[in-house]
């Protein structure tokens, strides 16, 4: 038989020689006669072939050298997925291969160091939210607002749940595509002209069938929504207020716990994740403790060993698939946990003071970019209000131009609110640019910035390189 | 190992300590209530630890310490395929022309990823032996909701619907959950005697009312079923669709396709078959690959490749079902994936699965003396043996498995398949050495031994983690599910 390039596997000739001698087939091909001639496969599978490892990195090198990745521009992108600093700690704790290549925790004696890691990032989300229970992640923020529907349906026995349109219509989207057939039905309400939900729409939308209704905070547009009277209008009518709420702004905004949420759902990927393209980024769900026992997901509980020691364990799983199989809260097995574990460590880092001072800087600088656009001739406020780290604002021209015109300047100057258009029927968004901005961004840099859009807008047919 | 009760990061932490460090403001310090409203300030912080870098390092070392991984030693955890995962995997992921894009970029600023993202789509779809891929699912589990999803749609395209699928009692449980949450009914079909579907059952379940039968093959109790072309056929007449489980894919890649035996939706599991690592739970894949009838109704947006060779995002198709992930699905796991596929290439991968099945083999040959292999046929990449000979000693699987931890090697699955008594679900992979396979049957072989001179023993077991048995029903009966600070019940202002 002859050796492939790479495939990992440590057997000498002899010892496969030996080994099949031990069972008694008489060669490899043997060992698949339990598969049928009309469905083995005896040609090769039409595959590039195998490559040395040195080989491998080359072409993946050339993959990546395709790119221009965001982390290499002065990027102002947003939306969801943000260009945060991740401290070197993260990278050195999530390589370690005990963490990294573990499986799900089944085992606890074996596996206290995850599972302890998981108990403290259910703590550190529970801090964050104001909540009373956490699960031990989710993929992302769109299946966890998805699963947190289902929660809320099954938990009201009512058949709608009521989501403003200022939540990720990303979000919203995967909303509509996983619950079809078994969730309740969404109803999305509109903004306000300046971009904050409109809680009269949503009053008018809530009645006794509405399970949750769901507000994300800061909104789609960056705009800060009333949370403390969005939960007066669910709770009126006895429906759940669910919550998406961006972690990051947590150390500055309130914890939604404390304003009447029910459940909070969110995506805290900026907490030691890479942006890696939109994926994996880290999912979460926290509840109150009334709705402790339908929360979908891994839950870790502390409890001692038989001589009394402490100890961590997977907890309350009569709620999950491999127990209960059909009559399960959820198939979800996976918990990102290694996302949860990057964000565990980032948040150890930064610390209570220093998730405060992270949050202050970005929203100072936020507001420094978002007057100085506001300044130039023909730039509107899109989003009206107070905001976190993200605003949008309304151009002169297509926001898809102005991004174009920018990159051979070095700048990625924000997201074209108009890729999104189909998810806010009737809004006119070609013009509207979503403008993020963490910490990284300088003031030097900002001001760079500023000067390239008021040149291309005070020529857009020139070229600015 | 050290028995000193451990502390959580938050009782480490002391006020006033940091490991945080942040740029200096350059822009004016615009007071915190011009930013934000009084009523959305945050009125008592967020209690993280306070901790030096160094202390935060040492807490998550230790930690790592009480965990197991795949290069801690042999881990033949039955049905989830815990490979080694190639470290060069590890050196391509974090390249920042792919950890560092943004999902929204422009689409000429990312080429490279979609080129990938394509390749991957073509390479998939050709071990799946089907026609159409999305790398959209984050996991197993999310694939097969997707896959379901797809069928479902396919069905309502011809004025078609059918409420009911059929799974074998030896399925994963994660099947029958999908199944509900796809807004199907999951409907049991039993084993016969050789481990495989029985097919006089299935028949008896054929009605127009049949949505689909999700399938593994090779199944949980590591045999192929050497009837699916018959099960293929009596589903597909009776209008219904195949779903293949591809969990147990690392048993047949070059050497069975799915889509050859008649499925029409597959799912990988790219931290099983792939060696993507498995994270402690996480990040994993779940792409599907489908039968170019069911392509319409695959999730947006596809990849796609223009005339002049360039890449684009294809968000116009619209039969398809919509999103099940936000973005592009997990990236970063696919890109290890892909590494591993295009260092292999279709020999490496085929060596794979010849290699894993001479291993369990090999495990099963060492071992059948002692515990009971019920199905008397070669396995697969898998096999699955009763600890039952043991209770007569007052000894069970869950004893064996507490055991084998003090010997330095991960138990086996254990309690399923459900049908089997007793079960240990062993799966040993293909890239463990002769000498770790002969450790772990001497010590499956030492604990069967055990359990006639010592069964007191086992059922103390492990003697020499860093804890004992842990109370499940405790924690379950008084859940406390995060710290507990001394001041809760203090208001912080």
């Amino acid at each position: 038989m002859g050796r492939s390039v790479t495939d990992y596997v440590p057997h000498s000739e002899l010892d496969v020689r030996t080994m099949l001698d031990a069972v008694g087939a008489p060669s490899i091909d043997g060992l698949f006669d339990d598969i049928p001639e009309a469905v083995r496969r005896r040609e090769p599978l039409a595959l590039p072939a195998g490559l040395s490892e040195a080989e491998v990195l080359g072409e993946m090198r050339r993959l990546a050298a395709a790119n221009t990745p965001a982390t290499g521009l002065v990027s102002f992108l947003g939306a969801g997925v943000y260009d945060h600093y991740v401290p070197a700690v993260v990278d050195a704790i999530v390589s370690r291969s005990e963490f990294a290549t573990a499986y799900t925790p089944y085992q606890p004696e074996r596996s206290q160091g995850v599972l302890q890691t998981i108990f403290e990032f259910q703590t550190a989300i529970c801090e964050l939210t104001g909540m009373d229970v956490s699960n031990a992640g989710m993929y992302d923020a769109g299946t966890a607002l998805a699963e947190a529907s289902l929660l809320a349906a099954h938990q009201t026995r009512r058949g709608r749940v009521v989501v403003s349109a200022g939540v990720h219509p990303e979000y919203r989207q995967v909303l509509a595509t996983e619950t079809v057939h078994t969730g309740p039905r969404p109803q999305f309400v509109d903004l306000t002209a300046g971009a904050a939900t409109d809680f009269e729409a949503a009053k008018a939308a809530v009645d006794a069938d509405t399970a949750a209704v769901f507000v994300q905070q800061p909104n789609f547009f960056g705009a800060l929504e009333d949370l403390a009277g969005a939960a007066e209008v669910a709770h009126a009518a006895g429906a759940l207020f669910a919550v998406v709420a961006d972690p990051l702004s947590l150390g500055l905004l309130e914890a939604p716990g404390r304003l009447g949420a029910d459940i909070v759902v969110g995506e805290a990927q900026a907490f030691g994740n890479a942006m890696d393209f939109g994926g994996p980024g880290l999912g979460y769900m926290a509840v109150t403790q009334k709705l402790m026992r339908r929360i979908p997901g891994r839950l870790v509980g502390e409890t001692l060993d038989s001589e009394g020691r402490r100890g961590f364990v997977l907890t309350l799983q009569t709620r999950e698939q491999h127990i209960r199989r059909e009559k399960a809260t959820s198939n979800i097995c996976s918990n990102h946990a290694l996302n949860a574990l990057a964000a565990l460590v980032h948040l150890s880092w930064l610390g209570r003071e220093g998730l405060a001072e992270l949050g202050l800087m970005c929203a100072r600088k936020t507001a420094y970019l978002r007057q100085a656009l506001l300044a130039l001739p023909g730039v509107t406020a899109f989003t009206a209000g107070p905001v976190f780290r993200e605003f949008a604002v309304r151009l002169p021209v297509p926001g898809a131009q102005v991004v174009e015109a920018l990159v051979p300047l070095g700048f990625l100057a924000g997201v074209p609110a108009a890729r999104f258009a189909a998810q806010f029927a009737g809004a006119d968004l070609d013009d509207v640019l979503l403008v993020a901005v963490t910490e990284k961004r300088t003031r030097a840099e900002m001001d760079a910035f500023i000067a390239a859009v008021a040149a291309h807008l005070a020529s857009p047919e020139a070229p600015h390189a | 190992m050290p028995s000193a009760d451990r502390r959580t990061i938050y009782e480490k932490s002391c006020c006033g300590r940091r490991a945080y460090s942040l740029p200096a403001s350059d822009v004016p310090q615009i007071p915190l209530d011009e930013l934000v409203p009084a009523g959305l300030h945050r009125a008592c912080p967020a209690r993280l630890p306070e901790v030096g870098e160094l202390d935060l390092l040492r807490h998550f070392t230790e930690l790592s310490t009480l965990n197991f991984g795949v290069e801690s030693g042999s881990y033949p955890l039955g049905s989830c395929t815990m490979k080694y995962n190639p470290k060069i995997n590890e050196v391509v992921g974090r390249l920042e022309g792919f950890a560092g894009l943004h999902p929204y970029q422009p689409e000429s600023l990312v080429q490279g990823a979609l080129e990938l993202m394509y390749e991957l789509e073509q390479w998939l779809a050709e071990i799946a032996g089907l026609a159409r891929v999305t790398l959209q699912p984050a996991a197993g589990a999310h694939g097969e909701l997707t896959g379901l999803l797809i069928m479902r749609a396919a069905h309502h395209a011809q004025r078609r619907d059918p409420k009911r699928i059929i799974i074998p009692d030896t399925a994963h449980g994660t099947n029958p959950a999908s199944v509900i949450m796809a807004g199907y009914e999951p409907v049991a079909v039993t084993s016969d005697p050789r481990g495989g579907v029985d097919l006089e059952a299935l028949k008896a379940l054929l009605d127009d009312d049949l949505a689909g039968l999700m399938l593994t093959n090779p199944n949980t109790l590591g045999v192929f079923d050497e009837n699916i072309t018959e099960i293929a056929r009596l589903v597909h007449e009776a209008g219904g669709l195949l779903y293949y489980d591809g969990a147990n894919s690392n048993a047949v890649l070059g050497i069975s396709r799915p889509g050859d035996m008649g499925f029409d939706v597959v799912h990988f599991n790219t931290h099983k078959t792939f060696s993507t690592p498995h994270g402690g739970g996480g990040p994993g894949a779940g792409p599907i690959a489908v039968r170019d009838t069911l392509a319409p109704f695959l999730p947006v947006p596809l990849v796609g490749k223009a005339e002049d060779g360039r890449f684009f995002f294809d968000d116009d198709r619209p039969q398809s079902i919509g999103k099940v992930r936000t973005f592009y699905g997990n990236f970063g796991v696919l890109i290890r994936a892909a590494a591993y596929i295009r260092g292999l290439g279709p020999d490496g991968l085929r060596r794979v699965s010849e290699m894993a099945v001479l291993n369990a083999n090999y495990v099963m040959e060492g071992i059948k003396d002692l515990y009971d292999v019920p199905f008397e046929r070669r396995c697969m990449h898998e096999f699955v043996a009763s600890a039952a000979p043991l209770k007569e000693h007052g000894v069970r699987a869950l004893d064996v498995a507490k055991r084998l931890l003090d010997y330095g090697v991960h138990p086996p699955t254990t309690y399923f398949p459900l049908l089997v008594d007793e079960a240990l679900m062993i799966e040993p992979t293909e890239t463990e050495s002769r000498e770790d396979l002969e450790r772990l049957i001497e010590a499956l072989r030492a604990v069967a031994a055990e359990a006639v001179t010592d069964p007191e023993m086992l059922r103390e077991a492990p003697l020499s983690m860093p804890v004992r048995r842990l109370d499940e029903a405790a924690a379950a009966r008084h859940p406390v599910l995060h710290q507990r600070f001394p001041e809760d019940g203090e208001s912080c202002a």
